[in-house]
């Protein structure tokens, strides 16, 4: 039962942390959700019985990828999009 | 992004939910006609390693492996000869950080010593090349981040061996013995173990070193970004 | 159902996800994350469906295993790749400014 509990408990955190990656209005905001989602990943490697998985996954998840890409997030911050009018006008 | 497309990728998208689900389903309800973990248990004492996964990787499915490394060595490359900078070891894009300096002092060691451990620990219990690489990779970052300078990613033979030698290390073991009579890629049995480790230590340097060379090839010169990114 | 099967459909849920972050968002940043969760969803499914009878299988997790290193390796090319296109072009989306004048909404 408490394995049930700890998996489905996982299970929904994934998913909202996923959803919340894909909903953020701040670029920076939707790369630190990946970084938790990836560290989420990571317990849910553990409860697949993957070690080895996990440990792969922990190194990249939120070593790796969170460096590489908070440093592309600073570097292409939405300023220019151009659905919006009033930040758009700078480019042009 | 117009509401009738976003309505419609919403429906597509729902569908393959529900087609993905459907499946998933199915195939779990299915007998399955081979236990893989079992053939694997079976066939662990020819293996050479001990530890399942490593098993798998680097001796039932090496040619994988082999194909994987090839995808990352090319994947380093493109990554390089994309990069703006003139040299990946340009100081003026090291951030010098004097807390972070000293702090990784204390780090560096350590995390050598956690990556060797997980390569030297591969061969029996989790661990291997693939973890220790990224471990190695996160540490090298980190090195970078904190302005140590890295003479061996100037273009030179350091970076072109760091780059290449697990995969070369790879394909001649592959090679070796195939020309010694076997199928390719099948190790003679007196040295398995050394080589798996051979192949491994290999690997785990060139994982590091393309993972690096990716994360130091990503930036553009600052200035120089700004200049171009607004004239457009 | 086993509870390795409640990873392989949080997978199933998360390849929608990630498919449909990827066609819908413009941001490539954005993109390139959604596509990364469509990966990891695989990954989930593989394994978790690979292992719903209880046994651990190692031969899935190996193909994860050198799988995360790949993805790894491609989102760092497609940082590469991105931040030079938009030094180039000044943009972070793939649609071409002219066709976009008359506001949607």
């Amino acid at each position: 039962m408490t394995d049930w509990l700890i998996d489905l408990t996982l299970v929904v955190a994934l998913l909202v942390t996923g959803a919340a990656t894909l909903l953020s209005r701040d670029l920076f905001r939707a790369v630190v959700m990946f970084i938790a989602f990836g560290l989420l990943m990571s317990l849910g490697w553990v409860r697949l019985h993957a070690p080895d998985i996990a440990l792969a996954e922990a190194a990249i998840g939120a070593g790796l990828s969170g460096v590489l890409l908070l440093d592309a997030a600073r570097h292409l911050g939405e300023v220019r999009r151009p659905s919006q009018r009033g930040e758009g006008e700078e480019s042009d | 992004m117009g509401r009738l497309t976003l309505v419609t990728a919403g429906m597509v998208f729902s569908g393959v939910f529900a087609g993905l689900a459907w499946a998933v389903w199915t195939i779990a309800e299915a007998p399955v006609p081979v236990s893989l973990p079992t053939l694997v248990s079976e066939n662990l004492q020819a293996a050479g390693v001990e530890h399942p996964v490593t098993a798998v990787l680097l001796n039932f499915r090496s040619y994988d492996t082999l194909l994987e490394i090839a995808v990352l060595v090319i994947a380093g490359i493109a990554g390089i000869s994309m990069s703006r900078t003139r040299s990946l070891e340009d100081p003026g894009l090291r951030t010098s950080d004097s807390l972070l300096y000293a702090l990784e002092r204390w780090f560096f060691p350590v995390m050598m010593l956690f990556a060797g451990y997980l390569l030297w620990a591969g061969s029996d219990r989790p661990g291997g090349a693939f973890q220790a690489g990224s471990v190695l990779a996160a540490t090298a970052v980190l090195m970078r981040l904190g302005g140590v300078p890295m003479d061996f990613l100037r273009p030179g033979v350091m970076l072109r061996l760091g780059l290449t030698v697990g995969f070369s290390v790879f394909l001649v073991v592959a090679l070796a013995s195939a020309l010694d009579g076997d199928v390719f890629l099948q190790y003679p049995e007196v040295i398995t173990k050394p080589l798996i480790v051979l192949i491994e230590t290999g690997l785990t340097l060139s994982i590091a070193m393309v993972l690096l060379a990716l994360f130091v090839a990503a930036p553009i010169d600052p200035a120089e970004e700004l200049e171009e990114g607004g004239a457009e | 159902m086993s509870v390795s099967l409640l990873y392989a459909f949080a997978g199933v849920a998360l390849c929608a996800m990630g498919g449909l972050g990827f066609t819908v968002l413009e941001h490539l940043l954005r993109k390139l994350l959604a596509f990364n969760l469509m990966g990891s969803g695989v990954f989930l499914v593989l394994v978790g469906l690979a292992q719903h009878r209880g046994v651990p299988d190692p031969v899935p997790q190996a193909m994860v295993l050198t799988g995360i290193v790949v993805t790894i390796a491609a989102t760092a090319l497609a940082v590469v790749l991105m931040r030079r296109y938009y030094h180039l072009s000044g943009q972070t989306g793939l649609v071409v400014c002219e066709e976009r004048k008359e506001p949607m909404e």
